[in-house]
């Protein structure tokens, strides 16, 4: 089985920025024709799914950084992309559940954007198929952005001098569509991505990349402590999710989820009967696919970067790694639709310990690379 | 963006999806939007949450009764629990309840519940104890069915005090039904002076050239002929039996060794489906008329045999080793006004699999949906 054959070294990453910077400073003088961007990816790594109708160009990935950073798309000017995936917090936001205009939360803990390309499917129940399905959503979400609807969105920016310009030179027109908005946003979301961390050096062959305690780690993750069924590590999509969806009981917390899920199994036709009751959006992925084994199911989350994007799971009800471990060393929250590989471990402090220390390696040393703002 | 040999996962991905949609349940467009919107409408009014985070993407409906009209009545099944008796933490156990569960939470309530054989998984008083309170809990009326691994131990003395006579017959809103003793094996242990725990181990192995082929036996299908007798044509008839009644591999003992006798028995009937457990696994076949169903079992899933798969069968994905429940569940059939049967499987790490008459009367397997 092959590896990758190595990180993207420091002096490769610099390269690469100042190639980069070239290519920005000298788009004015080239022609109109877009420019293709490859992703750097370490080799033996799949690139992402990019849909056909949105190949990857330099053009957009600048106009979806500008939008990404914008807090314009937000009714009251105050709530960017960036808000609740923040570059200076793993692309996350540090929040137990995401706040959007005016403080107001929905029921969900910010994901990072962080690697999110190679996700198969957006949102903690999947609900989005691509990138740029997920960017629409927040926009109009009056928790989140809140703004009246897309065509508010398409309005207001149309209206703002610098867009225009910048979607003809991406998209080739300058009447400005949801759709092409969502499609530069995705594309900037693309670029971020993180594939220089310990742990690549050290599955890449240099055993003192990573601590003892980190090794032991490593070995408790593909045995003991069985994360590998989830979160298992494969050198082609090395993300550390097997992008399935799986109840793990985390949506015990909403008061009596048990029989909630029993009046969902009992027929999905109830859904409308149900919508009102307390606790309904902890029934995740079962709200998109009304399948009785997606019953309090969520998305697996990528390990990347994990130590950055505190707190953890889709309510952000685990506040440290520790604590997560904690969880999953109990066996989960029982419940009628418990995943079958749930089961309590019984690690040790010290395996715990180790755990945790394997999880910090995952943290990628090149994220300082990425933009803070929208210029 | 690079092409060649990448797209090939993008064109699988598109294909999967394309083929999850195809094969979703005939609700029309209009009555899905419908639901939707109705959904969304009241979930709107009642602020519980922003309606437009939640939009139903498509739904897949596993028996309900509005997406299969043609049918009369409905029966469910739980099988193979292979119980040891480690109490209701074990995890055999905790698979056996969750399958009460989930026949308990059928709305409506099946007519009656067959239970598929193998409650216990070495024939022991105590394990046969533990599955008749495990299964006390099922509401709807219950029809028990032995397994090998519930009869060789003491040859059925405790099962029949427990469940009564292994053989019967009964007749429910029009249709005729059998339920077999066909787990019976030519003596292999009297002359290897075998106790009987040693006859019930090797019964319980797989690969064992030791123990006979299972059978229905000359004393079963001449009652099963008496039977018939007072029987119609016309009048559909489904038969209960552990074993296939057909053979598939001879090595697992995933045969009947006088299956073509009890067909012949079975063949002048208009309609005629065989429900059956001991093979763990999705599995679908027809001889001429006779359509066969095999049931989930709760405990454990098998592999797919090397050879000797019925060509119809449209096997379920390869588990996940992890999971205790793949592979693994319980599910319902949908007595059709025609007398013929639709199957349903309840696989629990997986979307649900459904084998309609029709699918088993073309002759051709259906199309497989991405299974989760």
């Amino acid at each position: 089985m092959s590896r990758p054959s190595g990180a993207i070294s420091k002096l490769s990453a610099v390269l690469l920025v100042g190639a980069f910077s070239l290519l920005m400073g000298l788009l004015p003088l080239l022609s109109q024709s877009p420019i293709e961007y490859s992703l750097p990816l370490p080799s033996g790594v799949l690139p992402p799914i990019i849909p056909d109708d949105n190949p990857l160009t330099a053009e957009k990935v600048r106009l979806g950084q500008k939008l990404y950073f914008d807090a314009r798309l937000s009714v009251d000017d105050k709530v960017s992309c960036a808000t609740c995936h923040d570059p200076a917090k793993g692309f996350a936001d540090g929040e137990v559940i995401a706040e959007g205009v005016g403080g107001k939360k929905g029921t969900r803990n910010s994901p990072t954007a962080l690697d999110s390309a190679f996700n198969d499917l957006q949102f903690w129940d999947g609900r989005a198929p691509t990138l740029e399905e997920q960017a629409k959503g927040p926009l109009t979400n009056p928790v989140e952005m809140a703004m009246a609807s897309n065509d508010a969105v398409v309005a207001k920016l149309q209206k703002i001098p610098e867009y225009p310009l910048l979607f003809q030179k991406a998209f080739g027109s300058d009447k400005i569509t949801i759709d092409d908005v969502a499609r530069a946003i995705a594309s900037f979301e693309r670029t971020l991505i993180s594939f220089s961390s310990p742990f690549d050096r050290f599955i890449s062959g240099d055993t003192s990349a990573i601590s003892e305690s980190a090794q032991r780690g490593w070995v408790l993750f593909n045995g003991k402590g069985r994360c590998n069924d989830c979160h298992g590590y494969v050198a082609s999509l090395p993300t550390f999710t097997d992008n399935k969806f799986h109840n793990i009981g985390v949506a015990m917390h909403a008061g009596d989820f048990a029989e909630l899920a029993r009046k969902a199994a009992q027929s999905p036709e109830s859904l409308s009967d149900l919508a009102h009751s307390p606790g309904f959006s902890e029934l995740g992925r079962f709200l998109a696919t009304k399948e009785p084994k997606d019953i309090g199911a969520y998305k697996t989350p990528g390990l990347r970067n994990i130590a950055l994007t505190a707190p953890y799971m889709h309510d952000g009800s685990q506040r440290t790694l520790e604590d997560v471990i904690e969880f999953y060393n109990k066996g989960g929250e029982n419940n009628p639709y418990l995943d079958g590989g749930i089961r309590p471990l019984n690690l040790t402090a010290e395996e715990k310990a180790d755990l945790v220390e394997f999880l910090k390696t995952l943290t990628s040393d090149d994220l300082a690379r990425f933009p803070k703002s929208g210029d | 963006m690079t092409r060649d040999p990448f797209s090939r996962r993008e064109q699988q991905r598109a294909a999967e999806r394309k083929s999850f949609f195809d094969s979703l349940c005939n609700v029309s467009r209009r009555v899905f939007l419908q639901r939707a919107g109705q959904a969304a409408g009241i979930a709107m009014a009642a602020s519980a949450f922003p309606p437009h985070s939640f939009q139903l993407v498509e739904f897949v409906t596993g028996g309900s009764p509005e997406a299969e009209p043609q049918v009369a009545f409905r029966f469910a099944y739980i099988s193979d629990s292979h119980l040891f008796a480690k109490g209701m933490t074990h995890r055999f156990a905790k698979a056996a309840l969750k399958a009460v569960d989930d026949i308990n939470a059928l709305d409506p309530q099946p007519d009656f519940v067959l239970y598929g054989g193998d409650l216990a998984q070495l024939g022991q008083r105590e394990e046969l104890q533990l599955g008749k309170q495990i299964l006390s809990g099922v509401k709807a009326p219950l029809k028990m069915m032995v397994g090998e691994h519930d009869w060789f131990f003491d040859m059925g003395e405790t099962w029949q005090d427990f469940f009564g006579k292994p053989t019967y017959s009964f007749d429910h809103k029009g249709t005729h039904f059998i339920t077999l003793m066909s787990v019976n094996e030519k003596d292999f242990w009297t002359e290897r002076k075998m106790t009987p725990m040693q006859r019930m181990q090797t019964v319980a192995g797989l690969d064992n050239g030791t123990q006979s082929r299972f059978e229905v036996g000359d004393a079963q299908r001449q009652w099963l002929a008496e039977d018939l007798k007072k029987v119609p044509k016309t009048t559909p008839v489904v038969v209960f039996s552990h074993s296939p009644l057909y053979k598939y591999y001879r090595n697992w003992n995933f045969w009947t060794d006088d299956a073509e006798q009890v067909q012949r028995l079975l063949f002048p009937y208009n309609s005629v489906t065989v429900i059956h457990g001991h093979t763990h696994q999705v599995l679908t076949n027809r001889i001429q008329n006779i359509s066969f169903h095999g049931m989930l079992a709760t405990a454990w899933p098998w592999p797919y045999a090397p050879e000797g798969l019925p060509k119809l069968t449209v096997q379920m994905d390869r588990v996940d080793p992890f999971d205790q429940f793949d592979g693994c569940g319980d599910g319902t059939l949908g007595c059709r006004k025609d007398g013929q049967l639709n199957m349903n499987y309840n696989l629990w790490s997986r979307n649900p699999m459904k084998v309609t008459y029709e699918e088993v009367a073309s002759g051709k397997p259906a199309a497989p949906g991405p299974s989760y």
